[in-house]
């Protein structure tokens, strides 16, 4: 658990972090809050020459409100996500998600942005990003961008992020009124990432009708995905356990499950159903 | 009067240096000039040596030497084992792997470097020539025809082949009216204690002596060992087991790494530390568990049992380590477990496999007696349409058959088994729970009740139960300002016999228990002494201090009738810490200034050695058998197959009690890595031998939010073993709760026609398994 040589850098702007990013270009590796870095450069699975630290990018930690939105630096750590009461009032799905990331130890060191641009095919995150429609801004040095949730996660471990562009903020909305949000996991137990994590946002009007619905899953497939088909059998719908149950059966369609040593093919797609159902319903008893 | 010790929740003495970082483990030690290892260690399962190139190595920076197999074959010996079963077949086991290499991590060369870095990356830079051989994993492919063999001179894969009859069984199955059977495989866990191994070594070429920190259960037997190993005297050899942050049998061994540092603070001539990885934790340090077996009961339409036929494969890994073959044979010993049982056969085939060898782990051969047969209660109570807790009550012996002889040939000491039960049933609320679980499954819930009842052996051992000494040693030292120093044979890591033998001695020396220091794990400051394993420290160990501070006070009494002028010693009275004469209480002396009168010599009884200390070797006459009654109860969720913890009553008895909150501290852990192996816990290999948990990302361990509130209680029927009346805690949990949860989970499935699932219970096999129903 020694991990090849490397150079450290450790600036504390975005400004310098970025002049650094461009000079080692792909041969550097930014450390955020070194939970899934630390770990693959432990095994030498990872050996960056360079690594840039941004644990000193201050101007990276907050969580503010901003109009009907609340942005969050991507250099937050899960706790501050967790415990935020902005959060809890204005979004509680992210801070309801950052609660259950890995245990105490990790949430204290973890970032939102870490966690995002790593793009962990199990970690919990992208499936709230992806229900919120949240928008990432990415700097470099030749300006900046937006990539919206949908585009952002590309696939296994990668993302629309390019070669030198930092994951700078997170941009949330704050939730309307009659929306109930939910997240629900099951965790595989080594990790603690999501075997199958279901991130839910329900709105309904004042006839109890569901306006809009958005299900995101993560754990289940190579990337976090939208679930399109239960959202479609929701809106519209006046919303009782057999519409949400017969719509959390496609849950996993068009999807192809991840298979490995915790769950088969089968059961992720399973989890995706059980636990997309038991979202839903959460969701809609918090209205 | 002063203070009691024994009995009380005294706060652990050892807690201080540990919670506020103070405490020194292996890699803390650091010697000056001191160099680093790190082992090059085989990818493959099973394969030819061709070749091994250093030459890059050995040019890095920072490297100081690099040594292969070839090099050191003459100058180390090969690892040892210590258990001896008839016919066994023992394959050479070197310290670095000569000719082939039969398991994925088996060490093939070693770099020494001036810091750790210099030899992690020399390491990259060496090139092994491997020709893959076939690799065989699974232990029952391995004796199957056709199988690739590990060690070509043996000509087969089985390392041995042990029986153990009782009664009559053939008799037992004629009479019988009912037979049950049931296959269950018992899997190999990695014990994954929390301080990885790790070696200090350092070679003083002026005192011809090598001192080897390591972090160990067995400081003597390994200093025995080593100095074998490497051919030096005994008495220039110094093991020191300093800190050791959890062992659970996994330290209860000889590693060729402690002998290969050893050499290479000889050979360099420098002081080399090594520390294991959690990698190579995973890979190279022993495993446990490992049984396939098939058990066959005998029994009536009442329940009573006549009868057990077990057919056990033991999967021993690619070498013996130090107890491995003899693991099973106490699954054998343990095999009619609590149970008046007439008539038992049992047999284990011990099976050469390409993986890291199966040893002691935390309750060693008897977790597995335990849950084959708790199972096998519960799969008997079932057929017969019997409650599980009555089957148990119907077997059990009665208090008054203590000592009790078993078909396996021990003699229980003491027990009153159905009172453990009875506390526990009423603790849970048994029938009404049964109640509530009639109502749950009308509503589709699936609640499960699951009993165990074990009982074990400990205190090991008796001398002739053990290839090196069963028995333990101990000095009570008092200097001369009257503060005791106690010098434990035993090895405590973790365990808390700091605390505990000071509780004994305080008590009896009527002294502090702050007046108390306790001395173990240094072979140069300690008298020889076997260690701690086997749930034996304080029913061996602790006797022997007992022992003692008793050869202590009959001399400190002799002496204080001297000082006092009696010449009738009976007539001195010793009590909370003061010598006076019985007759006139007037006179007297405190224990403080009769153990300074000891050094100061001035005035003794004709013939008495000056000083105040005593050693005590204790021998015991046999085994304790502590034993308990374990009850879980769940809930399955049977749409995702997970399962829920509603509660865990623990009852047991570990005769009397030093310390209740040690004890209950050891039955917490026990029961956590108990419920470890139930539901997350296996190590998984992939057909060419290759680890798939071999990162504690993948490889699950319980918890504090996976493990429920545990509910302890005890009886407490003390040993005639010893004269403290104790029997040992450390493996209780470990062995009762794994069937107690399994059980729970059966139970819970009985209604959709499930009868057993193999370990773990993790949720897609219990979804399967409620799906396939």
């Amino acid at each position: 658990m020694i991990p090849a040589a490397f150079a450290y850098f450790r600036p504390t702007n975005v400004k310098e972090a970025l002049t650094l990013l461009d000079q080692y270009k792909d041969e550097a590796k930014l450390l955020a809050g070194g939970h899934s870095l630390i770990p693959l450069m432990k095994l030498r699975l990872a050996q960056p020459r360079y690594v840039i630290d941004l644990g000193r990018v201050r101007e990276l930690e907050y969580i503010r409100e901003s109009g009907d939105q609340v942005l969050i630096g991507a250099m937050t750590r899960h706790v501050a996500v967790e415990t935020s009461d902005l959060l809890r009032q204005r979004c509680p799905l992210l801070a309801e998600t950052a609660s259950v990331i890995g245990d105490a130890q990790v949430r204290n060191m973890g970032t939102i942005g870490g966690s995002l641009a790593h793009a962990d095919p199990a970690a919990d995150y992208p499936a709230a990003i992806l229900a919120l429609d949240a928008e990432m801004r990415a700097v470099s040095s030749q300006g900046e961008r937006w990539i919206r949730a949908e585009d952002f996660f590309v696939d296994m471990l990668t993302t629309a992020l390019q070669p030198g562009e930092l994951l700078v903020e997170i941009k949330v909305p704050a939730l309307p009124p009659r929306t109930g949000t939910a997240y629900v996991k099951v965790a595989q137990k080594a990790s603690g990432f999501a075997l199958c994590g279901v991130a839910v946002v329900l709105t309904m009007d004042q006839q109890g009708v569901c306006q809009h619905a958005a299900v995101g899953i993560t754990g289940v497939a190579p990337k976090a995905y939208r679930a399109r088909a239960v959202e479609q059998a929701l809106r519209g719908q006046k919303l009782d356990a057999s519409v949400m149950a017969a719509a959390s059966a496609k849950a996993a369609e068009g999807i192809d499950p991840l298979e490995d040593l915790h769950a088969s093919a089968e059961y992720r797609a399973h989890l995706a159903r059980v636990f997309c159902r038991r979202a839903l319903e959460q969701a809609h008893a918090r209205i | 009067m002063a203070k009691k010790f024994v009995g009380e929740r005294v706060p652990r003495v050892e807690d201080q240096r540990l919670i506020t970082g103070r405490s020194q483990y292996v890699d803390d030690i650091v010697r000056p000039r001191m160099v680093y290892a790190a082992i090059v260690r085989s990818i493959y399962a099973h394969a030819r040596l061709k070749g091994i190139n250093v030459e890059a190595a050995r040019r890095a920076p920072g490297v100081i030497a690099v040594f292969t197999g070839e090099d050191v074959r003459e100058a180390i010996g090969p690892v040892p084992v210590a258990s001896r079963l008839p016919d066994l077949k023992i394959p050479r086991h070197p310290v670095l792997a000569v000719e082939k290499v039969r398991y994925v991590g088996e060490p093939v060369a070693v770099v020494v470097a001036e810091d750790r870095y210099q030899a992690r990356d020399a390491v990259d830079l060496i090139e092994v020539e491997y020709e893959p051989l076939e690799a065989v994993v699974d232990p029952e492919r391995a004796i199957a025809e056709g199988a690739p063999i590990l060690h070509e001179e043996f000509g087969t894969n089985v390392a041995f082949v042990w029986q153990l009859s009782g009664g009559d069984i053939e008799r037992a199955f004629r009479d019988a009216e009912v037979v049950v059977s049931q296959r269950m495989v018992n899997q190999r866990v990695i014990p994954v204690a929390m301080e990885p191994r790790g070696v200090v070594a350092e070679y003083h070429p002026g005192e011809g002596q090598l001192t080897v920190w390591t972090s160990t259960q067995i400081p003597h037997l390994l200093r025995t060992q080593l100095a074998a190993m490497l051919g030096l005297a005994e008495n220039r050899v110094r093991v020191i087991a300093p800190e050791v942050g959890g062992g659970f049998g996994s330290k209860l061994n000889v590693y060729a790494e402690e002998a290969l540092v050893g050499y290479l603070a000889m050979r360099l001539g420098r002081p080399v530390k090594w520390i294991e990885t959690r990698r190579e934790n995973f890979l190279s340090t022993i495993h446990g568990r490992g049984q396939i077996a098939e058990v066959e009961a005998a029994v009536k339409r009442d329940g009573t049992v006549l009868g057990l036929r077990y057919k056990i494969i033991q999967d021993v890994g690619a070498y013996h380590q130090f107890f491995t073959p003899g693991v099973p044979t106490l699954t054998g010993l343990m095999a009619v477990g609590p149970y008046k049982i007439p008539h038992v056969h049992f047999e284990v085939t011990g099976v050469f496999t390409n993986k890291i060898a199966t040893d002691a782990y935390r309750g060693a051969g008897r977790p597995e007696a335990t849950y084959m047969l708790e199972r096998m209660m519960d799969r008997i109570a079932r057929e017969l349409g019997l409650d599980p807790a009555e089957v148990r009550m119907r077997n059990f012996p009665q208090p008054d058959e203590f000592p009790f002889p078993t078909a396996s040939g021990l003699a229980y000491d003491s027990g009153n088994y159905s009172q453990a039960l009875r506390r526990a049933l009423e603790l849970v609320g048994y029938e009404k729970l049964r109640r509530e679980q009639q109502v749950l499954r009308q509503q589709g819930r699936y609640l499960g009740i699951g009993i165990s009842t074990y009982v074990e052996i400990c205190a090991i051992g008796p001398s002739p139960a053990l290839p090196f000494g069963g028995w333990e040693s101990a000095t009570v030292r008092v200097e001369p300002t009257g503060k005791v120093t106690v010098l434990s044979g035993a090895s405590p890591h973790g365990q808390g016999q700091e605390t505990s033998f000071a509780q004994i001695v305080a008590d009896e020396l009527g002294v502090d228990l702050s007046d108390v220091r306790v001395i173990h794990g240094d072979t140069a400051i300690v008298q020889y002494g076997i260690g701690t394993f086997g749930s034996r420290a304080t029913a061996v160990g602790g006797t022997a201090v007992y022992g003692a501070v008793q050869k202590v006070k009959e001399k400190a009494t002799r002496l204080a009738a001297h000082l006092l002028g009696e010449e009738n010693v009976a007539n001195v009275a010793f009590e909370a810490g003061q010598f006076f004469l019985k007759d006139r209480p007037e006179r007297r002396l405190t224990f403080q200034e009769v153990a300074l009168a000891a050094y100061l010599a001035k005035s003794l009884p004709s013939g008495m050695e000056p000083g105040l200390e005593a050693s005590y070797f204790f021998e015991p006459s046999n085994f304790t058998f502590p034993f308990g009654a374990h009850i879980a109860v769940v809930e399955v969720d049977p749409e995702t197959g997970e399962v829920h913890f509603r509660r865990y009553v623990a009852v047991d008895d570990c005769g009397r009690v030093i310390n209740p909150m040690l004890v209950d501290g050891q039955v917490h852990g026990g029961i956590v890595q108990a419920l470890g192996q139930a539901l997350l816990e296996e190590a998984v290999y992939d057909e060419n031998g290759q680890l798939l948990t071999g990162e504690l990302t993948d490889y699950a361990i319980p918890k504090a939010t996976d493990v429920p509130w545990l509910e302890t209680d005890r009886t407490e029927t003390p040993s005639p073993v010893n004269p403290l009346g104790v029997k040992g805690v450390g493996e209780a949990g470990t062995i009762a709760a794994t069937p107690a949860i399994v059980n729970a989970v059966v139970d819970a499935l009985a209604p959709l026609g499930i009868r057993h699932l193999d370990m773990p219970l993790r949720p897609e096999k219990v979804w399967r398994a409620i799906r396939g129903a």
